[in-house]
């Protein structure tokens, strides 16, 4: 089937999940070969979910594990087992 | 004679979690530390997700690990520690979200997202990729942050999961409640509505020819 970028964008998403049937997954690729427009598309995508997922664009507040595990400590010198605790 | 391989390598680390949990549940308290050091950011990121605000969220971090550890007993093996955590997450920032928004909270979310609306990518024909070190630049990770905050709260939940936390669509499906079907379209929306934000503003990162700067003509 000839498919129109309108419907290829429809299934960015699945298409990067890997989560296209077979016959879908060649009928987008086809697409892709002669399309820029999409295949820009797509590869902008990955890429900006590529840089959202590095730990560097989100970082954890400093010093956020030493506090937390500071307060976890103070729990754990509680004398009851979290067994007990429910 | 065959070498037998290293258990401690080889063992999949559910398994090492799993026994981690036993020895806690056990009385090894001190172990909880070990237990939670590795979703120490996924813990922060879930409570981010939903409270939008640094304090607040590394309150509700906190009170999440605790939780965890206190109902510890109550974790079933054949959950995954990961989701079962999640969940505990989920539910304290939810539960501060309320509390900030009072009565004006909807509690119960849509399970039905219809297929309309103007979800269309950025388009455009050449595409350079920036390259991870430009995530040095401040303005390039406050770009990222922000179209992330912004958007609608229920999709950056569900992308927070599936992408940033690498989550699989039916484990984000059932740490949030939702139906796959739900997870899909969110996840699909915000992706998309990620991409066209940030694209024209990365455009303006590519590496172009080169300028002369300062030479006046």
């Amino acid at each position: 089937m000839k498919l129109e970028c309108k419907h290829v964008w429809e299934y960015i998403s699945e298409y990067i999940d890997n989560a296209v049937d077979t016959k879908l997954r060649e009928d987008i690729e086809r697409h892709l070969e002669h399309c820029e427009i999409c295949s820009a598309i797509l590869d902008s995508t990955r890429n900006v979910l590529v840089l959202t997922a590095d730990d560097r664009t989100f970082e954890l507040p400093v010093g956020y594990s030493e506090r937390l595990h500071a307060r976890l400590a103070k729990e754990l010198e509680a004398p009851e087992s979290p067994d007990e605790k429910k | 004679m065959p070498r037998t391989a290293p258990v401690s390598k080889m063992q999949p680390k559910s398994t090492k979690e799993g026994d981690l949990i036993a020895r806690i549940v056990a009385g090894e308290k001190e172990l909880f530390h070990e237990l939670i050091r590795p979703y120490e950011r996924m813990v922060y990121l879930t409570v981010f997700s939903i409270l939008k605000n640094e304090t607040e969220a590394e309150d509700a971090a906190q009170e999440t690990v605790i939780n965890a550890y206190r109902h510890l007993g109550s974790f079933r093996a054949e959950a995954k520690f990961s989701t079962w955590l999640t969940t505990i997450a989920i539910n304290e920032g939810r539960k501060r979200l309320r509390k900030a928004k009072g009565a004006a909270f909807e509690s119960i979310e849509e399970q039905i997202e219809e297929k309309g609306g103007d979800y269309t990518p950025a388009p455009l024909t050449d595409w350079r990729e920036i390259p991870l070190e430009a995530l040095e630049r401040k303005e390039l990770r406050e770009a990222l942050q922000k179209a992330v905050a912004e958007l609608p709260d229920t999709y950056r939940q569900v992308f927070t999961l599936r992408d940033l936390e690498e989550f699989n669509i039916e484990e984000t499906a059932q740490a949030l409640g939702l139906n796959i079907g739900v997870v899909k379209v969110r996840l699909h929306r915000a992706r998309i509505m990620l991409q066209k934000r940030l694209v024209p503003f990365l455009k303006t990162l590519a590496p172009k020819r080169r300028r002369f700067f300062g030479s006046a003509p």
